[in-house]
């Protein structure tokens, strides 16, 4: 145990669409490095195992590696998922076919989808329990032994039992998977109510197909990650982070794959809290600007929203506890044109990578949001003209003028600046819709910007949602690695109660979280990793009879009476709607228990990498124009890196640093704070 | 436009997306404080801003029903004939199907919006009641033979006076529906919402002024309109049959027939129902609103991308169907008009203009909303209930694929309840919920499949009551393509095999412990020629099991060898035959 002295480095490893992150922090002596490699996409690991070389981490001194993987996501997104069957109820094996009754989108009857499970692999055996966990039909037991042979024999990696009402009562779905295991004992079995014991058969099914689906292929590619770091030395603690913003233990982590689906954006919004708490902000929104979309998510109290009700695509709901993160269809690449009102709009259609922005050089020809920054001046035309041959400023500009510019009666610049206005108003609106459907009031909040292109628009942002200050984090572009090494250890145990308040049994709830937490803490021990505290977090998801949306009511202890919880409820109803309805009983649905390991807290300060000018004019590299208002303003220029803790300086600026560039408008005013973070205060 | 208002293209625009937001937010508001399922969960509601004085459309949510789409213009005019006296915090209330309506269950509040002490423009929501009185539970009669027995009928008054709710009138209400005890939650978010819009609606004109605003309506309403103009040109000038057929009415056993001429040249697009059935004595007639948004509808399943505005409906001309049962007036019953005839309408529309503009448009979706209601006494839990279960069905093939299975009716976007929150709440065991095997109409690209649920009743005695449609008929194919599969109705009562009369509609049906009601809901019609659909694609379905092999035989002409592969010689020389035969 001699070596552990020396094994200080704790080291966050991000895979994204196009780059794999690193970011490896020294615990002892605050030392940071960091790395960017592009993402392998066949085998994510080789990318791992760059950006560490990159980065020149000895493996021999790492601690800890906190990985964030696409792998689940991008398995479902492209429908690269494990061959898996299904045994379901006598009657029901439609039913994650028939889905919710829904179409694609509310006007256009078109679409199309998919069942995760082919038809001719779901097959029913007689079984039946009723809405009150009583058996109405006993389990076939030789039936599930033969279907179970029947699949294995069609190929199958996986099985998946999924019986109506198994929330309630899981008897038989327990018994079932006892004879699938026992019979197949080399397939992944997963049941249902293992996953997510919530009541509605279509979601939890769904939940449980998706991880039966992911399973086999995180599994493996979690197995070829250690093989492939134990070729290297490394032999300590590998954690996975999961879509609830916690980490896991990478043996433990197929067992409940689907808790890995949207790790990626989860990790972004847990640096975002913990960067901005550090700061003195707890109210925050996220929003990470990417080249074809956005995601925005909410922090309350420093904590990040959760969600257990997302839907990962069209009909494919996944209801684990997730950090609820909401994509909007706007991004650097959204194209601007000239619908047939003659009105200008941006998005949703996008260039993607390719072709891409104009300015990419890549063949695009149609403006986007990105080539309107830089005719704008908002972006360095020598940083980004030429990715892939050469493009003249002109070119975009005369492509502006065209599409957009000459149908309005506008020039260029003008154009580009419309362009900018009706892309930001729509985006805000966006965000808008997105914290008030959680029932917040965007006001109240403070705007985290980040990936590429965020922290472009924040500003601008900002000011239309009435958000008073921005924080524009240290490394915008490593935020998802900065999450992984932040993230504690966290496990989410949900049960579906669905009683009226009075009808409760205050013993029951008791021992419903007790079990909760028992569990909690042995997957920790589990885990195998050191943590320096539990935490323990409780919430009832409420609703008033014959209502069918939830609001969740944070439990302050296990011992919760029925006045307490009404009024609980009632208070958090008044505060969403200003509704009161004493005559009405409120509903119990659903338990929830969140336990966390804490994990060591991780010192920010030495993000900054510690090459601060001494004054703010040694920090400035140049001036250039940049467009605000209506008209040129000759505008500073500075470095990021080079900016003084003690900075203060009014807009308009450009702070550039490598990963994106930082737009301050007119009436702005930076302050950069002792973590190196640029606090920007908007005038409305 | 107002000459003395300097309104930039740009303005003009960010304008158009705030008023937008405005309805999306009373949206929002209205489904997540609603009590009943209808609008929490099924959606069924709508917000919009309407003019001050023309009760026509400037805005409306895009999270509201489609079924909504431009009807609350013609409420809220009449709202604007009758009122008097009006002050801020007033809200009138409204579900006169005959004074711009739909049925008597969608109930309307209407508010006048101030600012700065001048009325601007009329506030409007629109949410469906889970009851309003009348013969049956839920207010979907089969056999009404005029309104009275549909329910309470209310011309606007004022349920709100300066903010104040009217316990008077409120008594009047909840002495005459069902289930009067939760409405107070459903009311309270209805008005909630408006409150909502009002705010935001005063921060938008607080931003950027009155007579901006107005200015940038009225130009908004004018590049609709050329949007829709622009839209219309597309389609080739020319004349275009179609027709739906509606079962029937409910009281006499014959189908009732929708002709749809819709006649293209240059800007212009008339639709033309002349030829349509007469009035009909069951509940099955249209009032003229919802005939209007119907078709309005359909063009925007058609052309999604065009926003929802007065200006937009502008340009279709649409020919009063005076003497048909697309007309109602007082006292013809109309429950049946909002979830079944304003379908059959669309469908009709749709099958017009498949014909003319086949690369956008689609053949016909299973289009009922499938209601089913189930009403009686639980003695386990000693309390009455009423459970609704609303299908959905196949939608119809198109030229890039085949229709969807189970969509959602034409005119709604709600979601099923589940079968495990049903059972927590009804008497009942579900017995099955699978896929209408073979229902999805033949054609080179396939209709969608419909539905089969079959409910035993466990406890209590009930009643059963049924809208839905497509029983004589299925969904109409499109360029070739078969219709999809029919609805059909089997009750078993204690071994007894009872066969609704009129097929899809019926009411009282008497349910005893033990008795069993199985559905099966229509598939989509098949788009194009189903001898050219590829017969590995048949193969496929075959595997799955969604067709039999006599099906594929029978209707794509596919011959499978006994493994299930496609007998390719044998296949080949079935469908020559077959060709010649139709060309014969």
């Amino acid at each position: 145990m001699t070596e552990q002295v020396q094994q200080n480095l704790i080291v966050g490893i991000d895979v994204g669409g196009t780059f794999t992150d690193l970011i490896a922090i020294d615990m002892a002596t605050g030392a940071v490095r960091i790395a960017k490699v592009p993402t392998t996409l066949d085998n994510q690991a080789f990318g791992v195992v760059a950006a560490l070389k990159q980065a020149g981490v000895a493996l021999q001194d790492v601690q800890t590696i906190v990985h964030g993987t696409t792998t689940t996501t991008n398995a479902l997104l492209e429908r690269k998922i494990a061959r898996i069957g299904l045994l379901t109820t006598k009657g029901f094996r439609d039913v994650l076919e028939l889905g919710r009754r829904t179409r694609p989108n509310p006007y256009g009857l078109k679409g199309k989808f998919v069942p995760l499970v082919p038809r001719a692999l779901r097959l029913e055996v007689s079984e039946r329990m009723d809405a009150e966990g009583e058996v109405v039909i006993p389990l076939d037991e030789g039936a599930v032994r033969d279907a179970a042979i029947k699949l294995r024999e069609a190929g199958c990696e996986g099985i998946v039992i999924h019986f109506l009402h198994s929330y309630i009562n899981p008897s038989h779905e327990m018994r079932a998977f006892e004879i699938c295991h026992g019979a197949l004992p080399d397939i992944h079995v997963t049941a249902g109510h293992q996953i997510v014991s919530e009541y509605r058969e279509y979601e939890r099914g769904t939940t449980a197909c998706v991880n039966a689906a992911v399973q086999p292929v995180l599994d493996r590619y979690i197995r070829r990650l250690r093989e492939e770091l134990k070729k290297e030395g490394f032999t300590r603690d590998l954690l996975v982070m999961q879509g609830n913003g916690g980490t896991i233990s990478s043996a433990l982590v197929a067992e409940a794959a689907v808790n890995t689906v949207m790790s990626g954006p989860a990790s972004g919004v847990m640096a975002a809290a913990y960067t901005a708490s550090l700061a003195g902000f707890p109210n925050v929104i996220t929003y990470d600007m990417g080249g074809t979309s956005s995601d925005v998510g909410l922090i309350r109290n420093g904590v990040p929203q959760v969600s257990a009700e997302l839907e990962l695509e069209y009909a494919m709901p996944i209801h684990v506890p997730m950090v609820d993160v909401h994509t909007i269809g706007a991004g650097g690449g959204s194209i601007a044109f000239i619908n047939d009102a003659g009105l200008l709009q941006v998005g949703p259609e996008s260039a993607g990578a390719f072709p891409g922005p104009i300015c990419y050089g890549r063949g695009g020809n149609r403006p986007t949001i990105t080539d309107a920054n830089l005719l704008l001046g908002r972006l360095n035309p020598d940083a980004l003209l030429g990715v892939h041959g050469k493009v003249a400023l002109d070119d975009i500009a005369g492509a502006i003028l065209d599409q957009v510019g000459k149908p309005l009666g506008l020039d260029a610049v003008s154009a580009a600046a419309a362009i900018l206005r009706v892309a930001n108003d729509r985006m805000a609106g966006a965000i808008r819709m997105v914290s008030l459907s959680r029932g917040h009031d965007p006001r109240d909040f403070l705007l985290f910007p980040f990936g590429g292109a965020g922290p472009l628009h924040a500003a601008a942002l900002a000011r239309e949602l009435g958000v008073p200050r921005l924080l524009v984090p240290v490394r915008p572009g490593i935020t998802n690695a900065l999450g992984c090494v932040v993230a504690d250890l966290r496990h989410d145990f949900v049960r579906t109660l669905n009683k009226p308040v009075p009808a409760i049994d205050p013993a029951e709830v008791k021992a419903v979280l007790e079990a909760q937490i028992e569990e909690g803490r042995a997957t920790i021990v589990r885990d195998g990793v050191e943590v320096a505290s539990i935490v323990i977090v409780h919430s009832a998801d409420m609703q008033f009879q014959g209502q069918s949306h939830i609001l969740t009511v944070k439990l302050d202890s296990t011992d919760i009476g029925r006045e307490a919880l009404q009024q609980a409820f009632e208070r958090a109803y008044w505060h969403r709607f200003e509704v009161e309805l004493p005559e009405i009983r409120a509903v119990l649905v659903n338990l929830h228990t969140a336990v966390i390991g804490k994990r060591p807290a991780v010192d920010l300060a030495t993000l900054t990498g510690g090459r601060q000018a001494a004054g703010l004019a040694e920090a400035q590299a140049s001036k250039r124009q940049v467009w605000f208002d209506g008209g040129w303003h000759e505008t500073p220029v500075y470095v990021r890196e080079f900016l003084p803790l003690d900075a203060e300086f009014p807009g308009p600026a450009i702070v550039e640093q490598l990963d994106t560039t930082i737009v301050i408008e007119p009436r702005n005013s930076v302050t950069i704070d002792r973590f190196g973070n640029l606090i920007v205060s908007v005038q409305p | 436009m107002n000459a003395a208002v300097n309104l930039d293209p740009v303005t003009l625009v960010v304008i158009q997306n705030g008023l937008q937001q405005v309805c999306n937010e009373m949206d929002l508001a209205f489904v997540r404080a609603a009590f009943s399922p209808v609008i929490s969960e099924a959606l069924d509601r709508s917000d919009g801003i309407y003019h001050r004085d023309t009760g026509e459309l400037i805005a409306q949510g895009e999270l509201g029903l489609p079924v909504f789409v431009g009807t609350m213009q013609f409420s809220t005019q009449a709202v604007i004939e009758r009122a008097s006296d009006v002050q801020p915090g007033d809200v009138y209330i409204v579900n006169d199907p005959y004074l711009g309506g739909t049925h008597l269950m969608d109930v309307k509040f209407v508010k006048p919006f101030f600012y700065r002490g001048k009325l601007f423009a009329w506030l409007a929501n629109t949410g469906h009641w889970p009851d309003t009185g009348g013969m049956v539970p839920g207010g979907f009669s089969a056999n009404a033979t005029e309104v009275e027995q549909e329910g309470l009928r209310l011309p606007p008054v004022k349920l709100y006076k300066r903010g104040q709710i009217d316990q008077e009138i409120l008594s009047i209400i909840l002495s005459n529906i069902r289930i009067a005890d939760q409405r107070i939650g459903d009311i309270k978010a209805q008005a909630a919402a408006l409150t909502i819009g009002e705010k935001r609606l005063t921060d938008l004109l607080d931003r950027y002024g009155a007579d901006t605003v107005e200015a940038a309506i009225e130009e908004l309403k004018a590049r609709a309109a050329q949007r829709m103009r622009a839209k219309i040109a597309t389609i080739p000038d020319g004349t275009y049959e179609g027709s739906a057929i509606v079962d029937s009415d409910g009281v006499v056993d014959e189908p009732l027939v929708i002709r749809m001429q819709v006649r293209k040249q240059g800007e212009r697009l008339v639709f033309d129902m002349t030829g349509s059935s007469p009035p009909c004595q069951g509940p099955m007639n249209s009032v003229i609103a919802t005939t209007k948004s119907s078709i309005y509808l359909a063009m925007k399943h058609i052309f999604p991308d065009v926003p929802i505005n007065a200006g937009t409906f502008e340009p279709l001309e649409i020919v009063d169907p005076e003497g048909t049962f697309l007309y109602a007036r007082y006292p013809r019953p109309v429950s049946g008009c909002a979830a079944e005839v304003s379908q059959r309408i669309a469908e009709a529309v749709f099958d017009a203009l498949v014909k003319a503009i086949p690369d956008q448009v689609f053949a016909a979706p299973a289009g009922t909303s499938g209601n089913f209601a189930l009403g009686g006494f639980d003695p386990r839990r000693n309390r009455a209930y009423v459970m609704y279960v609303i299908s959905g069905g196949g939608y119809g093939g198109y030229a890039q694929g085949d229709g969807l299975s189970n969509g959602c009716s034409t005119i709604g976007i709600s979601k099923t309840t589940p079968i495990e929150v049903m059972e927590q709440y009804y008497p009942v065991l579900f017995e099955e919920y699978s896929l209408h095997e073979g229902s999805g109409g033949a054609g080179e690209q396939r209709g969608g499949f419909g539905v089969n649920y079959s409910i035993r009743l466990r406890r209590g005695e009930a009643r059963a009551s049924m809208v839905m449609d497509h029983g004589r008929t299925g969904p109409k194919g499109a360029l070739g393509g078969s219709d999809g599969g029919l609805n059909t109705v089997v009750v078993d009562q204690g071994g007894r095999i009872y066969h609704p009369p009129h097929l899809s509609k019926d009411q009282d049906i008497t349910i005893r412990p033990g008795d069993r009601v199985m559905v099966s809901t229509p598939g989509g019609g098949g788009f194009g020629n189903p001898l050219r659909r590829a017969p590995k694609l048949v193969a496929n379905d075959v595997a799955g099991g969604y067709y039999s092999t006599e099906q594929a035989r029978d209707m794509f002409a596919v011959i499978l060898t006994d493994d299930g592969a496609v007998d390719g010689p044998a296949t080949e020389s079935l469908r020559s035959r077959r060709a010649k035969a139709a060309a014969e």
